[in-house]
C-alpha cells in the first residue's frame, strides 16, 4: 500500500470536476420536484444537452455557445414532458421514463456525424496569483467556469427557494396545487417554468460531460448520471445545501476508488463501483413508500397531476 | 412398414420443401452488440464486420442488430426475439452473454450461435475470439520504450482472462524494453462509460503515469491524455485515428469481417459446424494500427519487427522463463504457454503489483 503517490489536493480538485454534471442536473430536478412535478427523464435531457452542446460548440468553436445550446436543448425536451404531463394530463412517471428513451435515441441521431470529432478547448479560469496559493489554490482556483457556476447556482437555488416570494409560490404549488390555485396562482404555468429550468440545468450537466469532462461525443456517454442525479435529490431531502454535499460525496466515491486503485491499494472495487447505484435503488424504494416520503420532507403534491377543473 | 416409409418420405419431402424455401429467402443474420455502434471502439468494429457481410452477399442476406444490450437477462430476451423472427445465425459480441447464449441455443437447435470471447460451446454454438494479447505485446514494447516516468497506467474493465492476458502480455514486453517499468492497474467494471474512463485516466495521470493503456471501448482516455499533455495512449479495438499522431501513437485493430463472411457462407452452404476459433495477427483477425512519428524510429522498427515475428509464428508473447506473481515457476526457459492456460488465465506474472479482484 502506497498512499503517498496520491496527491490529495489534486484528488479534491478532480472530485469537484467529477461531481459537477450530477450537481447541475440534480439542482434542476430539485426545483422541478419542489414544484410538485416528478420528471424521471433527467438522463434523457442530460444526453440531449450533451449532444446539442457538443454540436453547437464544435460548429461555432465557442464553449459558451455550446453550453447555451445545451441549456436550450435540455429545456426544449423538458417542455415536451411539460406539454404531455401538465396540459395533456399524462402520467408523470411513465412520461418521464419515455423521455429518457426518447432522449437517448434522439441524441444518437443528432450526434451521427460528430462521433470521434474533437471538441472545443475550454480554458480554466485565470485567477492570477490566487491559483498559486498553497492548498487553496490547487483545490479552488484551477477550474473551468462551469464548476464555479454550479456552486453559484446551488447558492442561487437555495436563496431563490427560501428567501424570495417566487420561491415561496413555487413551494406552495408543490405542497398543495389546489390551495395555490385557490389563491390565484397559475399552477400549470409555474410548473412549466420549473420544468424548463430543470431541463436547462440537466442540459448543462450533460454538456459538462461532452464539452469538458470527456470532451467529445459518444453515444450513451452520460451512462446513468441522470439516475444518480435523481436519487441525489431524494438523498438530499430536497435541500440545496445537502445536495451539494451529496453530489461531492457521490463524485468523491468514484474518484477516490480510482485513485486508491491506481495507488495499488486493494479496495473492494465491485462494491465501491456499485455503491452509487445501490444508494439510488434504496432511495427510489424509500421514495415509493408514502410514509417515508413525508418523513423525508418530500413536497406533498409530488407527482400528482393538477387540473384546474378538478 | 408401409406407414413408416410413407412418413419417412413425407418428412423427406417436407425437409426438401423447407430447404428450397430457405434458398429463396435471404439468410437472416443477427448481431447483438454490448455498446452503441458509435462507441468508436469494440462495437464499431463488429458493426464493420456486419457491413462486410452485407457487402459480400448483397440481397441474399438480411442483417439485423441490437445495440447496447446489457450483459445478463436482457441478452436472453434479445436473442430469443431474434431467433423467433427467423434469424439463421446470431453473433453475440460480448463475454457476458455466455450463459444466455447456451440457454437460448438449447431452445432453438436450428439456429446457429456464435459467441465472441466466450468458452462454452454446444452443437449449435461456436466461439470465436482474437488473440489481442499479441497486439498487447507490441503495445507494451512501445509503452515501455517511451515512458519517462516509468509509470504506465492501465485501465482494465472486468477481471476476466481476456483482460488479464492483455495486462500480462503488455507488462512482459514493457519490462523487456525497460526493466524499471511499473504498472498501475485500475478496474472500472464497465466496457463503456466515457466519463468514468476519463476519470480513471485522469487519476492515473495525476499519479505520474505518462502512458495510458486501455481495455475499455471509448476514446475518452485518449481525450484525457491529450488534455493532460505529454501523455501517450493507444487506440483500442478500432484505430481511433482522430487522436493521431499523439496522444494515439498506435492501436490494436479488431478485424471481424472475414470471419463473419466465412461463417455466414457456411450457414448458406449448410457446412456450418461448431468451432472454437482463436486467431491472431498472422490470421489477420488482429491488426496493429499505424505507428505514428511520435514514436522514435528505432522503437517503431523494433515494434514492427516484434509484430512480424508474432505474425510469422516465430515468437510467442508468452515464452519462458516466466514466473507467476507469487514467484512460483510458470514457464521454463523457451517454453511457450499453451492455449488452455491462456484461455483461463487468472493470475498476474511476476513483477506486477496489486491483486486481481475476485
Amino acid at each position: 500500500m502506497d498512499l503517498s503517490s496520491i496527491n490529495w489536493l489534486l484528488l479534491v480538485a478532480s472530485l469537484m470536476v467529477a461531481s459537477t454534471p450530477i450537481l447541475l442536473a440534480a439542482l434542476g430536478e430539485l426545483v422541478v420536484e419542489r414544484a410538485g412535478v416528478l420528471n424521471l427523464g433527467v438522463e434523457g435531457m442530460m444526453i440531449v444537452g450533451a449532444v446539442t452542446g457538443f454540436v453547437a460548440g464544435f460548429e461555432s468553436q465557442s464553449a459558451v455557445l455550446g453550453f447555451a445550446a445545451a441549456a436550450v436543448g435540455g429545456a426544449a425536451l423538458s417542455l415536451l414532458f411539460g406539454l404531455l404531463t401538465q396540459l395533456l394530463m399524462s402520467n408523470q412517471v411513465a412520461t418521464g421514463l419515455a423521455l429518457t428513451l426518447f432522449g437517448l435515441g434522439l441524441s444518437a441521431l443528432i450526434g451521427q456525424g460528430y462521433i470521434g470529432a474533437r471538441g472545443v478547448e475550454v480554458p480554466d479560469i485565470n485567477w492570477g496569483p490566487l491559483s498559486d496559493l498553497p492548498v487553496v489554490g490547487t483545490v479552488f482556483f484551477q477550474h473551468d467556469a462551469m464548476v464555479y457556476l454550479s456552486l453559484l447556482m446551488c447558492l442561487g437555488v437555495w436563496y431563490g427557494l427560501q428567501r424570495t416570494r417566487a420561491g415561496l409560490i413555487l413551494r406552495a404549488v408543490g405542497e398543495s396545487a389546489e390551495a395555490a390555485h385557490a389563491l390565484g396562482y397559475k399552477v400549470v404555468r409555474i410548473r412549466l417554468m420549473a420544468i424548463a429550468f430543470g431541463g436547462a440545468m440537466a442540459g448543462l450537466g450533460g454538456a459538462y460531460i461532452s464539452l469538458i469532462r470527456v470532451p467529445q461525443w459518444t453515444e450513451g456517454m452520460t451512462a446513468g448520471a441522470g439516475w444518480i442525479a435523481l436519487a441525489l435529490v431524494v438523498f438530499a431531502a430536497w435541500r440545496p445545501g445537502r445536495l451539494l454535499l451529496g453530489a461531492y460525496l457521490f463524485g468523491g466515491l468514484t474518484v477516490l476508488q480510482l485513485n486508491l486503485q491506481a495507488a495499488g491499494v486493494a479496495v473492494p472495487v465491485e462494491y465501491l463501483s456499485m455503491s452509487p447505484y445501490i444508494l439510488t435503488i434504496v432511495v427510489l424504494v424509500i421514495m415509493s413508500s408514502g410514509r417515508a416520503r413525508t418523513a423525508l420532507g418530500a413536497p406533498a403534491a409530488l407527482g400528482k397531476s393538477f387540473h384546474a377543473a378538478a | 412398414m408401409l406407414r413408416r416409409s410413407f412418413l419417412a418420405s413425407a418428412a423427406l419431402a417436407l425437409g426438401l420443401g423447407t430447404a428450397a424455401v430457405a434458398q429463396d429467402d435471404p439468410t437472416k443474420v443477427g448481431f447483438v452488440y454490448v455498446g452503441p455502434i458509435g462507441d468508436g471502439g469494440w462495437t464499431f468494429t463488429h458493426n464493420d464486420g456486419r457491413l462486410a457481410v452485407e457487402a459480400e452477399f448483397g440481397d441474399s442476406v438480411e442483417t439485423i442488430f441490437q445495440e447496447s444490450v446489457p450483459e445478463g437477462a436482457d441478452a436472453e430476451r434479445v436473442m430469443t426475439q431474434m431467433a423467433l423472427s427467423g434469424a439463421d445465425i446470431i453473433f453475440a459480441t460480448s463475454f457476458g452473454y455466455m450463459d444466455q447464449i447456451i440457454a437460448v441455443a438449447e431452445k432453438f437447435p436450428d439456429v446457429k450461435f456464435e459467441h465472441a470471447t466466450g468458452y462454452k460451446t454446444a452443437a449449435n454454438v461456436s466461439t470465436y475470439s482474437a488473440k489481442f494479447y499479441e497486439g498487447r505485446a507490441v503495445q507494451g514494447h512501445i509503452a515501455g520504450s517511451m515512458t519517462e516516468s516509468n509509470v504506465i497506467g492501465y485501465i482494465a474493465s472486468y477481471p476476466i482472462p481476456e483482460v488479464i492476458r492483455g495486462i500480462n502480455s503488455a507488462y512482459v514486453h514493457a519490462k523487456k524494453a525497460n526493466p524499471d517499468v511499473e504498472f498501475r492497474v485500475v478496474w472500472v467494471y464497465t466496457w463503456f462509460d466515457p466519463a468514468k474512463e476519463a476519470d480513471a485516466a485522469t487519476a492515473l495521470i495525476e499519479q505520474g503515469a505518462d502512458v495510458i493503456l486501455q481495455h475499455t471501448d471509448s476514446t475518452a482516455p485518449l481525450a484525457a491524455a491529450q488534455q493532460a499533455g505529454g501523455v501517450i495512449g493507444f487506440g483500442q479495438a478500432s484505430d481511433m485515428a482522430a487522436f493521431k499522431p499523439a496522444p494515439r501513437v498506435s492501436s490494436i485493430l479488431d478485424v471481424w469481417g472475414p470471419y463473419y463472411v466465412d461463417r455466414v457462407r457456411a450457414v448458406k452452404e449448410g457446412t456450418w459446424e461448431t468451432v472454437e476459433t482463436w486467431n491472431g495477427i498472422g490470421d489477420g483477425m488482429v491488426g496493429i494500427g499505424e505507428i505514428t512519428d511520435a514514436v522514435p524510429a528505432e522503437v517503431k522498427a523494433e515494434a514492427e519487427a516484434l509484430r512480424d515475428a508474432i505474425a510469422a509464428g516465430e515468437y510467442h508473447p508468452f515464452t519462458g522463463p516466466l514466473n507467476k506473481q507469487d514467484g512460483s515457476a510458470w514457464l521454463a526457459d523457451g517454453e511457450v504457454a499453451d492455449d488452455g492456460t491462456l484461455l483461463g488465465m487468472s493470475f498476474y506474472v511476476e513483477g506486477l503489483a496489486g491483486e486481481i479482484p475476485e
